[in-house]
């Protein structure tokens, strides 16, 4: 009987631990500035779709200003420290936070500047 | 099917405003005018530059340096591989002795034989001339390197870092001249003409070919300039005076 409570306890114990664990699981990342230009659950599924597709317009047909900016991403993103921005692709950063969790490479970042304004740190 | 006003329309609409409040003024050619969002190039416009190389100083690189930073290409001096949207190029008459020294760029050809060879279709022209590279599907083939016949275009042989947010690049792709694309369509002329204008001799102009009231087209109706290679028949915008 005094086994069986202990057992449980320790159960219950580990239960806890463990929910407390599932809490913190999935990817830390900063908050941005300012209101998205979508809702959080469309930009997870859709912001590469986004990306990709106004990319040929801005680049081949020249059209500027559309809404699904990278540009605008990282100017939204980026953390500023001792007032320099953080590179969003920098470990624990908005854009490396989620796709390091989901072992997701970008290829983004080798030409486009990861923070606003001019250019990379 | 609904058409945007052209940019010709407006202006012309404007030049009739101007004419009704002051008649017999000549008009000052309005400044180039930013395309609003969401409208795409159009072939309306065809830009092009006019290089008067009597004005260009062979030892004056303002152009070529405000490229390099406007454009952030580092210079890692190596020369072999360094990536140069312009170079200086100084020619010389051997039977006259006669020396002149004239800016060279991308000449974005009406015809362009880059585009003509890229296996991918990462070069390209746009709807108002320009010839640009579509990095997100260039392999680096550097196919269009050799088709070029005015070696305007770089390879990025390393990984790059600090680049400009108006000008992304990276390793493994051509790149070129575009010619500030970013500035003409937020209204402005490229670096290098407004580099020369305040550092250099004012040899350039940047316009509208396709516009008749631009300085630039005004210029080259009434006097005599020539295109590098002219007997390939590209058409290239880029003008030069006195070679």
């Amino acid at each position: 009987m005094g086994m069986r409570a202990v057992m449980l306890a320790l159960l219950l114990v580990l239960m806890q631990w463990q929910g407390a664990w599932a809490a913190e699981a999935g990817p830390q990342f900063p908050k941005a500035q300012g209101q998205c230009v979508e809702d959080a659950g469309t930009m997870r599924r859709h912001h590469f779709d986004f990306l990709k597709h106004q990319r040929d317009d801005t680049m081949r047909s020249g059209i500027r200003g559309a809404k699904h900016s990278l540009k605008e991403c990282v100017s939204c993103h980026a953390v500023h420290k001792d007032g320099k921005a953080v590179p969003v692709n920098a470990p624990g950063q908005f854009c490396a936070s989620c796709h390091d969790y989901a072992a997701v490479s970008m290829d983004c970042f080798t030409c486009h500047a990861t923070t606003p304004g001019e250019g990379k740190p | 099917m609904t058409q945007a006003p052209s940019r010709r329309d407006l202006l012309k609409g404007a030049a009739l405003g101007a004419v009704a409040i002051a008649p017999g003024l000549t008009l000052i050619a309005p400044a180039v005018q930013a395309r609003p969002a969401g409208i795409p190039a159009s072939a309306v416009n065809r830009w092009g530059l006019l290089i008067d190389t009597s004005k260009c100083d062979s030892g004056c690189t303002a152009c070529v340096d405000a490229c390099k930073t406007e454009m952030g290409l580092p210079a890692l001096d190596r020369p072999a591989t360094d990536a140069q949207y312009i170079r200086k190029v100084d020619v010389k008459d051997p039977k006259t002795g006669h020396q002149h020294s004239l800016p060279v760029m991308c000449q974005h050809c009406a015809k362009p034989p880059c585009v003509d060879v890229c296996p991918t279709g990462a070069s390209m022209k746009r709807a108002d001339g320009i010839v640009l590279v579509d990095r997100h599907i260039c392999i680096g083939c550097r196919y269009c390197m050799m088709a070029c016949p005015y070696k305007a275009r770089s390879f990025a042989h390393e990984d790059q870092s600090n680049q400009k947010a108006h000008n992304p690049r990276g390793k493994g792709c051509v790149e070129g001249c575009t010619l500030c694309v970013h500035r003409i369509d937020a209204g402005g002329r490229p670096a290098c003409v407004e580099a020369c204008a305040d550092t250099g001799r004012a040899a350039m102009i940047f316009g509208d070919l396709n516009d008749p009231n631009s300085e630039i087209s005004r210029r080259l109706s009434k006097e005599a300039s020539s295109r590098i290679r002219a007997d390939l028949g590209l058409d290239p915008a880029i003008r030069y005076q006195g070679i």
